[in-house]
C-alpha cells in the first residue's frame, strides 16, 4: 500500500478514517487527490456551512441564491443580473500579477458559466502598510497591474473597489474580486448534469501542471517558504478568456448548452463531481481524451490541476454540432471527455481502464467541522484610547493624505473602467458605480470592508460593512436590493479566530434579516495567517451590495454644486472612535469602542434619502464612514471644487469632544446639500431621524466653526492636493 | 451607408461602436468577422478598439497581418473612408497604413482618463462636422498610445496637416500637462496622405452618449456624423 504522506494531501486522519470507513476499502492515488480537493476548505465550506444558513438568502428578486455558481437576481424586463465574489489571496501573496490575474479569470468564468455576459469588475484589495513596507508597495503594485491587464484584455470594465491598508495584511494580502453578469431570465444555463446520455464537452485552455492541488495550497496557512509555492499559482491567458466568453456566449445564444460549469478551484475532480452530485446523476469520463499541455502528466495530476481558461459543457449529442461550429469560429479548443451516466459515481478511466470509481455524492458532501469558539478576552475593545488632542485642521489633512481615504486613481486608472460603454458613474466620481441596464434602469454596486471596527467588535464591524455599502449604494440615487458576502479570517482551529468569525455571520445576518436584504451568494476564506509571524489577518467580512436606480434623473453628484445651498447633516454622530481612521493616525487603533448598527432605523433612513433624492430635494448626497464627518465634508469640497463653511456645534451628537464630532465613524450618516433645506428637513424630521442644517456651501475654503469660534480654515486647492498626491508619490 | 465594423478575437470595443453608429441616423453599421470573405458593400470600415490577439507580440502586430487587412487596404486605396480607434489604430500603423509608431505610455501604465482633444484637420472623413480648433471631450484607455514618429517626417506629417487631433486643454492649447502618454507633439489622432485613413486613440464611441459622459456631452458623435458630410 502506498503511503498517503507521499501524497502531500489536505485531509485530516479523521477525514481519511470516515472516507476508509464509508467505502469500505482503500482508495488509490487519484481518488485520494479527487477527495483532498472537493474536501479541502476552499472548495467544500466545511469549517462554515453551519453558520451560512444564518443568512437570509430569499427575496421577491432572487432568482437563484447561494449554491449556485453565481447569485442571480432579477432586475426588471426580463433581465436579471449576476453576481459572484472570489478571493485569490494565497496566490496572490506568492505572485501579486498572476494570483491577481487569474483571480479575475475565475470569477469571470463563474458568471460566464450561468450564461450571463460579464459587465463589470469589482475588487476589494487588502495590503500592509505601503508607508513603510516595500514588499507591500511591490504587492499593490503587481495586483493592480495583474488586474488590469487581465481586465482590461477581457473587455470587462473594472468599475468600483475598495483599497485597506494595515499592518495585519503584511504578509497576507487579501485580493477579492466580484463580477456582475448580465442576461435574460429565461436563458439562464445552470452547472448541472441532468442528462444521461449528454456529453461532457472540456472547452478552453490546455491542462498543465499550473495550479496542482491550488485549492488545497488556499486551504492552509502560508509556509515560510510560501514563495516556493509558484507552481500553485495558475498562469493567466486573458486572450483565450476573451475568446472563451464570446464563444460561449454566441454559443449560449444557440440555448443548446444543457448545461455548464466552469473549472476553478479543485479542476475536473471540483467540477466533475459538483454537476453528477446536482443533476442527480454520474459521469463516466476518459481522462487520455483531456489535452494536455506535459505529455507525462499522470492522472491524479490531470484530476486536479487547476489550469485556468477552462469550462465544461453538457450537450446533446444529437445537438452538439452548432456549438461546435461556434468554437471553431473562434479557435477555442475543445475535446469530447465522457458522457452523463444515470448510475451516480463518478468514474474516471485511462486508457481504457477505470482508474477511479467514486459515489459522486459522498464527494460532494464533506463533513462539517464544528470548530470550538471562544471569545477573546478580555475583550478587544476594552482598552482605552488616548485623551490626547490634536490640531483638527491638520488632522483633515493627514487623514485626506492617508492611504485608507486618499484618493485611489492612482490604481483605477490602469483599469479599463468605461469598455462597454454602461458606466454612468466611474471609480472616483461618486460613493458607489452606476451601470447603465438595457431595461432603462441603472444598477449600484459597491464592495465594502472594515477590518479594524471588525477586529474590535466582529459583530457591529461585520454588520458595519453592510451598512457602509447599503450607504454607499443609496447615496448614487440605488434601493438596496441584493448582497453577496466574502468572509476572510485566519486559522479556523484557532477558537478565538472561529469565534470572531461566527460573531461576523451573525452580525451580518442580522443586519440583512432586518433590512430585508437577501444574501445571494458569497465565500469563505480562512488560512489567512502565515506560520512565519503566527498572526492571523483581522476579520474582513467584505460586503457587496447591489441597488437598483429607477431613473437616471436620479442620480445626483457627491460634491458641492451650488453656492450658498444648505449644507444637512443626517445621522448621529456618536463617541465610537474604535477603529476609526482618526484613531489609526493618533496610534490608539486598537482601543474603545467600534461603532454600532441600528439596523431599524437605517432601514428608514435608506428609504428617506431615497425619497429626497428622487424628490430633487438635495443638490449633493455624500455618505460619512472612513474619517468621519470632516473627511465627509472634506471630500464633498474636493469633489465640487467647492468650499463650505460649518459649525460643528449644530451637528447631530452626544459628544462631549469637536474631534469626536469630527472623525468618529458611527454609521448611519449622511452629509447632503438642498436649495430647499426647509423641505428637506421637513421630509427628514417626518421619519424621526435626527439632523439639522449644519453651514453653507460658500467660498473657496472649508471653514469649521464651534460656534463663534474658528476652529479651521482649509483651502480647497490645500484639500485637493492631500486628496490626490498621496498614491502617487507613495507608488511611482 | 453601409458601415464595416470589424471584430478580431478580442477586439472588445466591436459592439460600442456599432451601437454609437446606429445612433447616427443614414449609418447602418455591420459586424464583421475578420475571416469573413468580403468587404464589398461597404462604403466605410471602422476598426475598433480592444486587444486584438491578446496584443500579444505587439498591440496590432498579428491583426495587422489578418486576411481582413488586406481587404481593408483594397478600400482604403479606393478612397474609402477607414477609422482606427485605439487598437484600431495601432492596427493600422502596424499594418503600415498609416505612419509611425505606437509606444507604450511614458509613465509605463495603462491610462483609462477623459481627455480633451482639439481637432486640428477639419477635411477628413470623421472630422468634417466639427470645426478646426473645436475641442472634443474624450475618453483615452490604453498602455500603447505614446505615437512616435522621427522628427523630420513629424515636420512632413504636421505640414501636410495630417496631425487630425492633438490632445489639449479645455481651451485648445496643446500644453504639456494635457498630454496623457508622453505622445510626441501631444498626438492623438493622424490621417494618411490622401485623408480617408485616420487613426486615434481617443474612443468617440464612448463620448457619444451624454449619460456616459461626465460633463454630459456628445463630442464622439462628430466623429460618426462627419461620415455623412458636412454639418452636424
Amino acid at each position: 500500500m502506498m503511503s498517503l504522506e507521499s501524497l502531500h494531501l489536505g485531509l485530516t486522519p479523521a477525514e481519511v478514517n470516515r472516507v476508509r470507513d464509508t467505502l469500505g476499502r482503500e482508495l488509490n492515488e487519484i481518488e485520494w487527490s479527487i477527495i483532498d480537493a472537493e474536501w479541502s476548505e476552499h472548495s467544500s465550506y466545511k469549517s462554515s456551512k453551519a453558520s451560512l444558513r444564518l443568512f437570509p438568502t430569499k427575496g421577491k428578486r432572487v432568482v437563484l441564491g447561494p449554491g449556485y455558481d453565481a447569485g442571480v437576481v432579477d432586475v426588471g424586463g426580463d433581465y436579471v443580473v449576476t453576481l459572484h465574489i472570489e478571493s485569490h489571496n494565497h496566490p496572490s501573496a506568492v505572485d501579486p500579477y498572476g494570483g491577481a490575474s487569474t483571480g479575475i479569470g475565475g470569477v469571470l468564468r463563474d458568471i460566464l458559466s450561468m450564461g450571463t455576459k460579464p459587465i463589470a469588475l469589482v475588487d476589494i484589495l487588502r495590503f500592509g502598510r505601503i508607508e513603510r513596507s516595500s514588499r507591500s508597495r511591490w504587492l499593490f503594485r503587481n495586483v493592480v497591474r495583474g488586474i488590469a491587464d487581465y481586465g482590461n484584455c477581457v473587455g470587462v470594465p473594472t468599475v468600483a473597489g475598495d483599497i485597506e491598508f494595515d499592518e495585519s495584511f503584511e504578509r497576507n494580502c487579501l485580493v477579492d474580486v466580484a463580477c456582475v453578469g448580465l442576461g435574460r431570465k429565461g436563458a439562464l444555463i445552470l452547472g448541472e448534469a441532468k442528462n444521461p446520455g449528454d456529453i461532457l464537452v472540456l472547452v478552453g485552455g490546455s491542462t498543465g501542471r499550473d495550479g496542482i492541488r491550488g485549492a488545497t495550497f488556499a486551504s492552509r496557512n502560508l509556509s515560510k517558504t510560501a514563495d516556493d509555492e509558484r507552481s500553485s499559482v495558475q498562469v493567466p491567458d486573458p486572450f483565450m478568456k476573451k475568446l472563451l466568453i464570446d464563444a460561449l456566449l454566441e454559443a449560449a445564444a444557440t440555448g443548446l448548452i444543457r448545461g455548464m460549469k466552469d473549472l476553478g478551484g479543485g479542476g475536473l475532480s471540483t467540477a466533475l463531481s459538483e454537476v453528477a452530485s446536482s443533476g442527480g446523476t454520474g459521469v463516466d469520463v476518459e481522462l487520455d481524451r483531456v489535452r494536455r499541455r506535459e505529455a507525462d502528466m499522470p492522472p491524479a495530476e490531470i484530476m486536479v490541476s487547476e489550469s485556468q481558461e477552462r469550462m465544461l459543457l453538457m450537450l446533446d449529442p444529437k445537438n452538439s454540432e452548432p456549438i461546435i461550429e461556434v468554437l471553431r469560429k473562434y479557435d477555442v479548443p475543445y475535446s469530447v471527455i465522457g458522457r452523463v451516466t444515470d448510475d451516480g459515481t463518478l468514474t474516471i478511466r485511462w486508457n481504457g481502464k477505470v482508474v477511479a470509481s467514486l459515489p459522486a455524492e459522498f464527494v460532494v458532501k464533506a463533513p462539517l467541522i464544528p470548530w470550538p469558539s471562544r471569545e477573546p478576552s478580555p475583550p478587544r475593545h476594552a482598552k482605552k484610547a488616548s485623551a490626547q488632542r490634536h490640531d483638527l485642521g491638520r488632522a483633515i489633512i493627514s487623514l485626506l493624505a492617508s492611504p485608507n481615504i486618499t484618493s485611489k486613481r492612482w490604481a483605477y486608472q490602469q483599469y479599463d473602467h468605461e469598455v462597454g460603454v454602461r458606466t454612468v458613474l466611474k471609480p472616483g466620481q461618486h460613493d458607489a458605480a452606476l451601470l447603465r441596464l438595457p431595461n432603462g434602469s441603472a444598477l449600484a454596486v459597491k464592495g465594502d470592508g472594515n477590518s479594524a471596527q471588525c477586529a474590535l467588535d466582529p459583530y457591529n464591524g461585520a454588520a458595519g460593512c453592510v451598512a457602509e455599502s447599503c450607504r454607499n449604494v443609496v447615496a448614487v440615487g440605488g434601493e438596496p436590493i441584493a448582497i453577496v458576502d466574502h468572509l476572510q479570517f485566519g486559522d479556523p482551529s484557532d477558537p478565538e479566530v472561529y469565534w470572531s468569525f461566527r460573531r461576523s455571520v451573525q452580525g451580518m445576518a442580522d443586519y440583512c434579516t432586518a433590512l430585508k436584504l437577501p444574501v445571494v451568494g458569497g465565500k469563505v476564506s480562512f488560512y489567512n495567517e502565515d506560520s512565519a509571524s503566527k498572526k492571523a489577518i483581522k476579520p474582513s467580512p467584505i460586503a457587496l451590495v447591489v441597488g437598483l436606480v429607477k431613473d437616471e434623473k436620479h442620480i445626483l453628484p457627491m460634491g458641492f454644486s451650488g453656492e450658498g445651498d444648505a449644507v444637512i447633516a443626517v445621522g448621529e454622530t456618536k463617541n465610537e472612535m474604535g477603529g476609526s481612521e482618526y484613531a489609526r493616525l493618533t496610534g490608539s487603533l486598537d482601543a474603545g469602542s467600534a461603532p454600532k448598527v441600528d439596523a431599524a432605523s437605517d432601514a428608514v433612513l435608506y428609504r428617506t434619502i431615497l425619497k429626497l433624492i428622487r424628490g430633487r430635494h438635495v443638490s449633493a448626497v455624500h455618505d460619512c464612514s472612513r474619517g468621519g464627518l470632516a473627511v465627509a465634508l472634506a471630500e464633498m469640497c474636493v469633489a465640487g471644487g467647492l468650499g463650505a463653511r460649518v459649525d460643528l456645534r449644530k451637528i447631530p451628537s452626544s459628544c462631549r469632544r469637536l474631534d469626536e464630532v469630527a472623525f468618529s465613524e458611527s454609521h448611519g450618516r449622511f452629509l447632503l446639500a438642498s436649495k430647499d433645506p426647509k423641505a428637506a428637513l421637513r421630509i427628514l424630521r417626518d421619519a424621526k431621524l435626527p439632523c439639522a442644517v449644519i453651514g453653507k456651501v460658500a467660498g473657496k475654503s472649508l471653514i469649521l466653526d464651534s460656534g463663534t469660534k474658528r476652529i479651521s480654515e482649509l483651502d480647497v486647492v490645500a484639500l485637493q492636493k492631500s486628496f490626490e498626491e498621496s498614491l502617487p508619490r507613495l507608488m511611482d | 451607408m453601409r458601415v464595416a465594423v470589424i471584430r478580431f478575437p478580442a477586439s472588445n470595443c466591436d459592439l460600442d461602436a456599432v451601437n454609437a453608429l446606429r445612433e447616427v441616423k443614414g449609418l447602418q453599421p455591420e459586424l464583421v468577422w475578420h475571416e469573413d470573405e468580403s468587404l464589398s458593400g461597404f462604403d466605410a470600415v471602422v476598426l475598433p478598439g480592444g486587444f486584438s490577439f491578446g496584443d500579444y507580440l505587439r498591440a496590432g502586430a498579428i491583426a495587422a497581418r489578418s486576411p481582413a487587412i488586406a481587404r481593408v487596404r483594397k478600400m482604403a486605396e479606393e478612397g474609402l473612408p477607414v477609422l482606427g480607434i485605439c487598437n484600431g489604430f495601432q492596427i493600422l500603423v502596424e499594418a503600415g497604413l498609416l505612419p509611425g509608431a505606437l509606444l507604450r505610455n511614458s509613465g509605463l501604465k495603462f491610462v483609462c482618463k477623459w481627455t480633451n482633444v482639439t481637432v486640428e484637420n477639419s477635411e477628413t472623413p470623421f472630422t468634417r462636422s466639427a470645426g478646426r480648433g473645436q475641442v472634443l471631450r474624450m475618453p483615452i484607455a490604453h498602455g500603447e498610445g505614446r505615437y512616435y514618429l522621427p522628427e523630420a517626417q513629424l515636420r512632413t506629417l504636421e505640414s501636410e496637416h495630417r496631425v487630425v487631433f492633438r490632445y489639449s486643454d479645455e481651451f485648445g492649447n496643446a500644453v504639456e500637462s494635457a498630454n496623457p502618454t508622453g505622445t510626441a507633439s501631444n498626438i492623438a489622432g493622424i490621417s494618411n496622405k490622401r485623408g480617408n485613413v485616420v487613426g486615434l486613440m481617443p474612443h468617440p464611441e464612448r463620448a457619444a452618449d451624454a449619460v456616459l459622459s461626465p460633463q454630459g456631452s456628445t463630442d464622439g458623435r462628430l466623429v460618426f456624423t462627419s461620415l455623412l458630410g458636412g454639418g452636424a
